[in-house]
């Protein structure tokens, strides 16, 4: 595969899988928004994941490939992009780029940590096993409580505190990544590329204010059990 | 001696193409085993090494620069010449034969300036075919404008960088052979002398400027596309490593130089600012379309500012010398005038060398977007340079060295009076004559180069058994030695005085000497002053570092040397050229009014210069110049 | 004015460099960075010393040869000028200024501010031609271009060549340098033909001769003394996405 050797190729890769994790991140964003109907709405929402089956297992596998992936190529082409340049300046100031696209490879692997805590957390329930769905009872319709578990988590400060600092970490990753992945993909020119450059750091903010939407509201009170 | 131009006889519109046929050719097979030493890669070298390297010959090209895009054709802004005739407007070979004839003042040959007008619609088809971005129309058609003042429109052009457009052609279609391994380009290396086996070119010596090497390669036939000279008044629009260096080594070792007085001053540069000053910009010549040179009519006046001199107590100087043809006199004209009022203690801006051009009343005439739109990017640059906006006040200009007509004499072929020394574009004294016309230089290098060496060099290397002589011969270890030589004499020195102060000395008499306007005193007096300056050279002056690595001083400390030398056979040509023609005007040879005053009765020949050795005088050799198919006339610009 | 100079001084490509303290004296606004660096060497010379070695040629701007970077900013703090260009006046009386050579791997020092640059050459060689004899090529007129194209081309081939964008980039990459060429080229006709050749192989010389890879900083527009846009990236980037199926 010469095109996974070269600089444009994996470029691509890095682009089109980061295209479909902005994706999987809206989606999730939107499914995520429904904890603020209550405990029907993300109950039911959950409840809804679940009955999709191996569809789900599907979903997962193609998602962790796509995810390797972009880290791999990540971690590849930062180490390539380090080694250019073996001396470095004494002095040196840039002008156009952003404090987003300076820290891609740190924010980015701050997101995988945050990733692999995010599922220890929920989805594994390794982190704290007393508030899983596994131990709380079932919502009034039968259903795993999911509600009840994220409120309950979200309480804790600590907990509030890793996830809103990982949604800084994705807000400063998507502020340079979104337009970014356009570049790349070539999809953009000299009169577009200013405005995909506003419109990525918009979805980021969105997403950012999103997230931190719901363990915000939980610390203040506005979402409780 | 009498020289022959060797031009093919019969009707000029034949003679290019019956020569071709003439010369002989080299067996396909047999390209492989000639090896050619290009030396210089601008539009003349960089173009004939590409296309040397296609035909299969095995190819060295050689340049100063660190790479071989950098060439100074790269800076030239206005555009190339062809005889398209695209516009219908009555342009043809014949009529940029003439007009090249002519604005040359009749001291070219003739057969040369035909295969050069000639060729040059195949120039344009060649750059289109490499990519070249000419400017086009809407119709999607090549663009043209009607530059330095032809009567056609017959200039093609890439924005103001077409030098550098063609360059980059010429360089991507030599990487494209470097890729193929037909040529090899060595970088950072400059040629120091000329070897020369039983009077037949072998090879170059060289320095390597990175590791400071002197090396030696042999090649069966050798090209200098060196470039011009204009360098020898210090301040030019020339490069800082543009040097007459590669040719006068090459005059030392025999071969002749033709008409080194011919010099090119153009009227429209930025002024000196200052004694740091260490080169001059160039400002397209369009500027005078719509600007009006003026000087304050009193001397006294020359430092207020602009606004406090009024209408009346302005020299519209061009307008009132020249009423009809006024601010667009040729290029020697306007610069004479301006040189003039600035003798005159006239001048105004930094040591009163400068002049005014003026566009209010163009503004006023048709506004000040219009006046944008033609001439954005030279006010940018001017105002860069200097901090001054020309919407505001009016740009001073002064006129500076910009290129050297006169170079080594070649034949019809390229080739020097030594066999196997071929010369291409600037640093040969073909087609140009006395002068220079607009948008010439880029058109005569690419045609040297693309078409002209690749048949003409055939029909010497197909009489010649390839790597004859190679770089064991004890000429090469010589050569080596001598270089070494030099060197280790400059490094030695230890002296007082700078590199550069020489060569800013060195400018200094040339300039006030040997420039626009020259007299047989002046000559005289610039005579005495070089061997002087020349002799202090070798007493006082002072190379820092060594020899064994990186060392601009001793680079240029070599180049100035040189220059040292040159520039007393320019002078002495100029001396001898009792007629003013062209860029070389000597005050005794003036009509009433001014203008220059050609003797074709005693002057209509090349003057070749062989160089005798140091000390003494050169000799001059002559090469009639016959006009057939042009009238001789005397040039008017009333 | 006087400045205080800190330059990077190295004597070979092999030696271990570092910032020297010089003083400009008497330094007249009006004249060029690299006249002021000439006087600079004028008295270094007096004193015996090494004068600063620097690269440049036209000094007008066009041939490419020039650069360093100046207080941390390839050719120095004036959008769109070489360093040649540079004029003292956009410096205040008693500024200090750093000059440092271009930093990339594929750009080693060879001496003071002077480096190697052979690595874009290699680039361009990789392709950056169309493979157009010299000879019968065809009237200039037979092909049409319209003047959009032929204008983007320009655009494109604006480049000198400089390698600013490689000093700018974070990761040191060519890309802004290869990219132009291949999108002059993929815009006429003539380079049509060759096109997805010519993308693959100049980004691939480009990785060869050690240079990073893009990753839309896009600090290269912002160094480049002739402002050439990273358009022409994303244009290459669709140039080399066409030629995978080729």
């Amino acid at each position: 595969m010469q095109m996974l050797q070269s600089s444009i190729g994996r470029k691509l890769v890095m682009a089109a899988t980061g295209l479909c994790l902005v994706g999987f991140v809206i989606v999730h964003l939107l499914g995520n928004s429904s904890i603020f109907i209550g405990a029907d709405g993300i109950n039911a929402y959950a409840e809804h994941l679940h009955s999709l089956g191996p569809l789900v297992w599907v979903f997962r596998i193609v998602l962790l490939g796509l995810f390797g992936l972009h880290i791999f190529f990540g971690i590849q082409l930062t180490l390539e992009n380090s080694a250019a340049r073996p001396i470095d300046y004494v002095e040196k100031q840039n002008i156009r780029t952003s404090f987003g696209a300076e820290t891609m490879i740190y924010t980015g692997l701050a997101i995988l940590a945050f990733v692999v805590y995010h599922l220890l957390h929920f989805t594994m329930h390794v982190t704290n096993p007393e508030i899983s769905v596994g131990v709380l009872p079932l919502d009034a319709l039968g259903r795993n409580d999911v509600f009840t578990m994220v409120v309950l988590s979200f309480q804790k400060f600590f907990i509030s505190a890793i996830y809103a600092g990982a949604m800084v970490a994705l807000l400063l990753h998507l502020s340079h990544g979104i337009q970014s992945l356009f570049q790349t993909l070539g999809l953009l020119n000299g009169k577009t590329l200013p405005v995909m450059e506003k419109i990525g750091r918009a979805v980021a903010v969105v997403a950012f204010i999103g997230f931190v939407s719901i363990p915000v509201s939980i610390l203040l009170g506005l979402i409780k059990v | 001696m009498i020289l022959d131009g060797k031009c093919p006889s019969g009707p000029i519109e034949k003679s290019w193409d019956k020569h071709r046929f003439d010369l002989k050719l080299v067996n396909p097979a047999n390209k492989r085993k000639y090896k050619i030493l290009v030396v210089g890669t601008g539009l003349a070298g960089g173009a004939a090494a590409a296309t040397l390297g296609e035909l299969g010959y095995n190819v060295e090209a050689f340049c100063y620069q660190d790479s071989a895009r950098r060439a100074h054709s790269i800076a030239a802004q206005g555009g190339i010449n062809a005889a398209k005739n695209y516009h219908n407007d009555g342009d043809s070979v014949f009529r940029l034969f003439y007009d090249t004839i002519k604005g040359g003042d009749f001291r070219a040959r003739e057969g040369d300036v035909w295969r050069l007008a000639q060729v040059s619609n195949n120039i344009i088809d060649q750059c289109v075919a490499q990519g070249v971005p000419f400017a086009r129309e809407y119709s999607g058609l090549l663009a043209n404008r009607s530059f330095g003042g032809a009567q056609v429109s017959r200039t093609f052009y890439a924005r103001g960088q077409t030098g550098q457009q063609l360059l980059l052609g010429a360089y991507q279609a030599l990487s494209r052979q470097v890729k193929a391994g037909t040529v090899k380009v060595r970088p950072r290396t400059e040629m120091l002398d000329l070897v020369v086996v039983d009077g037949v070119a072998r090879g170059i010596t060289v320095r390597n400027l990175i590791s400071g090497e002197i090396e030696s390669h042999w090649g069966d036939a050798v090209i200098l596309a060196t470039g011009g000279y204009i360098n020898v008044f210090y301040l030019s629009t020339n490069a800082m490593g543009c040097s007459v260096t590669a040719a006068w080594k090459a005059c030392k070792k025999g071969a002749f130089m033709a008409n080194p007085c011919y010099t090119q001053i153009h009227p429209t540069c930025i002024p000196q600012s200052g004694d740091h000053q260490s080169k001059l910009t160039l400002m397209s010549e369009s500027l005078r379309n719509d600007g009006r040179c003026w000087v304050p009519k009193k001397a006294e006046d020359c430092e207020k500012p602009v606004n406090e001199i009024p209408e009346e107590a302005r020299d519209y100087y061009l307008e009132r010398k020249y009423p009809s043809f006024g601010n667009l006199a040729p290029r020697d004209i306007a610069s004479r005038a301006a040189k003039e009022q600035c003798d005159d203690g006239r001048g105004v801006g930094p040591g009163k060398r400068g002049v005014y051009l003026d566009y209010q009343s163009a503004i006023e005439r048709v506004g000040e977007d219009t006046i944008r739109e033609r001439y954005g990017n030279l006010f940018d640059m001017y105002e860069k340079i200097t901090d001054e906006n020309a919407y505001k006040q009016p740009m001073r200009i002064y006129p500076a060295p910009h290129y050297a007509m006169g170079g080594l004499w070649v034949d019809y072929n390229c080739m020097s009076n030594i066999p196997g020394l071929f010369v291409l574009g600037e640093a040969n004294f073909s087609v140009h004559g006395a002068n220079r016309l607009g948008a010439s230089a880029l058109m005569q290098g690419l045609a040297d180069g693309y078409f002209v060496i690749p048949y003409t060099i055939g029909g010497y290397l197909a009489g010649v058994k390839p790597g004859e002589v190679t770089d064991e011969h004890a000429a090469f270890a010589k050569s080596r030695e001598d270089v070494k030589a030099q060197i280790n004499k400059l490094m030695s020195i230890n002296g007082k005085r700078s590199v550069s102060s020489f060569h800013r000395a060195l400018g200094k008499i040339m300039w006030e000497d040997v420039g626009m306007a020259r007299s047989k005193e002046s000559l005289e007096d610039a005579l005495k002053a070089i061997p002087a300056l020349r002799e202090e050279f070798w007493q006082n002056v002072k190379v820092t570092g060594s020899e064994g690595d990186l060392n601009n001083q001793l680079e240029n400390a070599g180049r100035v040397a040189d220059f040292l030398e040159f520039a007393e056979i320019l002078a002495t040509d100029a001396l001898h050229r009792e007629e003013s023609c062209g860029g070389h005007f000597r005050v005794e040879h003036q009509t009433d009014d001014g203008e220059a005053m050609r003797d074709d009765e005693k002057f209509c020949y090349v003057a070749a210069w062989e160089y005798k050795g140091e000390g003494k005088a050169p000799e001059l050799h002559k090469e009639p110049l016959k006009f057939e198919n042009v009238k001789l006339a005397v040039r008017s610009y009333k | 004015m006087d400045l205080t100079l800190y330059v990077w001084r190295q004597n070979g490509p092999d030696e271990k460099g570092k910032m020297e303290q010089y003083e400009a004296k008497n330094v007249s606004p009006d004249s060029s960075f690299l006249e002021m660096l000439d006087e600079v060497n004028e008295e270094l010379i007096a004193n015996g010393e090494l004068p600063i070695e620097f690269d440049n040629d036209c000094r007008e701007g066009i041939c490419g040869t020039c650069g360093c970077v100046i207080n941390g900013v390839p050719h120095g703090p004036q959008e769109k000028t070489t360093t040649c260009q540079l004029h003292m006046r956009q410096f205040n009386d008693g500024d200090t200024i750093t000059l440092e050579p271009w930093r990339a791997g594929a750009f080693p020092v060879v001496k003071d501010l002077v480096v190697d640059r052979s690595a874009l050459d290699k680039i361009i060689q990789a392709g950056g031609y169309t493979s157009a004899y010299t000879g019968e090529v065809g009237e200039a007129n037979q092909t049409l271009i319209p003047k959009p194209d032929a204008d983007y081309a320009m655009d494109a081939a604006e480049c000198i060549g400089c390698g600013a964008c490689v000093a700018a980039c974070p990761n040191g990459s060519a890309m802004l340098f290869t990219c132009a060429k291949v999108a002059q080229m993929a815009v006429l006709p003539q380079g049509q033909v060759e096109a997805a050749e010519r993308v693959k192989n100049m980004t691939e010389a480009l990785l060869n001769a050690g240079f990073g890879n893009c990753t839309n900083h896009y600090e290269c527009e912002a160094a480049c003394p002739k402002g050439v846009s990273v358009k022409f990236i994303a244009k290459s980037n669709r140039e080399y996405i066409k030629a995978l199926g080729k």
